[in-house]
């Protein structure tokens, strides 16, 4: 189907949006990459006033790192998350989200800061956003604030950004020495939305795990920190037992939704055999 | 704030200045008031691939852009492409592989294909799969046209 009408405006700075997000707050819809939002624009969805594209506003791109924190800029594009050396190197988890995150035209234009204020359950960053430990930065015509990512977001689309906020960019600390991450995702065909996935993330001293962080997505309606089972590999030495008592408590920490691609039932499985699978290769990783 | 705007933007090397309206996608404008009806549209919601064209250098979803958002950007698309000679080899392994059937999907089959031959290396098939991955195909099952790119990777970069 074609887009109803809206009219566009594209500013030349980020004082410019946020006085337009003040002034439309829920009538306008901040265009970036478009790749969610154009669907849902095409197939009427959403019938926004206003769209306020924030494409040449050049201090929301790029990706750096300073003091142990890697800052990616709300415009940085899927497919340069993708291909970054400061993400490689001090961001393994997201490194290895990406390639599924998905397909290469869609990489090409869809951005990080998109995919997290859109926030899809079923979409990888926002989980490794929160198995990391992220901080988002919004910003409105006042001023700005951090918000912590495992607290941003409340349910499907719905997160805790105003309507007169931007998320200017995401802080994500550095994987420290010690640390080990791990993702994995079933989805039906490559880059589809994922039927289940995990984001693991420990220290891993020999095979046994601490400060371990589990997150979920394609669950249910947002993405899920699985605070049962990352306390039941806490301290542990890994084993067969250990991933057992792990699953077991995984039927507690998650309620997934099932739909006719996945039963519930199917989904919960599916989410124990990564958890498995994803800490066996952290372990290995060694 | 306008419903409609002014854009140049280059197409297929040639400059083009227009009126559009906000709520344009690039490959209606690029078919619509362009007349290039090479790029297609599948499911125009982003799934199939079809309307897949060149813009700034990269493959994007054409049924995911506005026209207006290509103010200034340079986009290519199928005729371009095959004007410029840049994948004859490519369009001459799809027709020896019969990597198409209908060739609904075919354009956008042979844009992704060239951005996949721009790293300049032989890729595994699995790693052809996965780039080809947001292209749609109902007619071919897909391995003919895993084996139209692989011919060229072959031929280009080497057994």
């Amino acid at each position: 189907m074609k887009a109803p009408r809206f009219a566009y405006i594209r500013p030349e700075s980020l004082d410019e949006v946020l006085e337009l997000l003040a002034e439309h707050g829920d009538d306008a819809r901040i265009l970036a990459g478009g790749q969610s939002l154009m669907p849902t624009l095409n197939m009427r969805l959403s019938r926004p006033r206003l769209l306020i594209d924030i494409n040449r506003i050049e201090e929301l791109k790029g990706i750096s790192f300073e003091d142990g924190t890697v800052r990616i800029g709300a415009l940085a594009r899927h497919g340069e998350v993708m291909t970054s050396s400061i993400v490689a190197e001090h961001l393994p988890m997201i490194a290895e989200a990406m390639p599924h995150v998905a397909h290469v035209a869609i990489r090409n234009r869809g951005t990080f800061g998109g995919s997290i204020a859109l926030a899809d359950p079923a979409a990888e960053l926002p989980a490794c956003a929160v198995a990391l430990g992220a901080e988002f930065v919004l910003a409105n015509k006042r001023g700005r604030r951090n918000v912590a990512a495992r607290s941003f977001f409340n349910g499907l689309y719905e997160t805790e950004r105003a309507d007169d906020e931007l998320l200017v960019e995401t802080r994500i600390p550095a994987i420290e020495s010690g640390y080990r991450s791990s993702f994995m995702e079933l989805a039906r065909r490559h880059g589809d939305f994922a039927l289940a996935g995990v984001c693991c993330h420990a220290r891993v001293d020999g095979n046994v795990l601490s400060d371990v962080r589990l997150a979920y997505f394609g669950s249910e309606d947002r993405p899920r920190f699985a605070d049962g089972a990352s306390a039941a590999a806490e301290g542990k030495a890994w084993s067969e037992d250990v991933k057992e008592a792990v699953k077991t408590a995984l039927g507690d920490d998650l309620d997934p939704i099932g739909n006719f691609h996945a039963s519930a039932a199917t989904r919960l499985h599916l989410a124990r055999v990564l958890t498995g699978r994803a800490i066996d290769r952290m372990v290995a990783a060694g | 704030m306008e419903e409609f705007a002014d854009i140049e933007l280059t197409v297929n090397g040639e400059k083009i200045a227009k009126r559009v309206e906000a709520r344009q996608h690039l490959v209606d404008f690029l078919r619509i008031e362009l007349g290039l009806t090479g790029s297609h549209l599948g499911c125009e919601h982003g799934v199939c691939g079809a309307c897949t064209v060149r813009v700034d250098g990269s493959i994007v979803r054409g049924c995911l852009m506005l026209a207006i958002q290509a103010d200034g950007a340079d986009v290519w698309t199928i005729e371009g492409m095959s004007d410029a000679g840049e994948i004859e080899d490519l369009q001459e392994a799809f027709i020896a592989r019969n990597a198409l059937q209908c060739g609904y999907c075919t354009p956008g089959m042979l844009l992704t294909s060239a951005e996949m031959l721009e790293a300049g290396r032989k890729m595994t098939r699995a790693e052809i799969r996965e780039f080809l991955s947001g292209n749609y195909c109902r007619c071919t099952g897909y391995h003919a046209i895993v084996d139209a790119v692989e011919t060229v990777m072959e031929s280009r970069f080497g057994g």
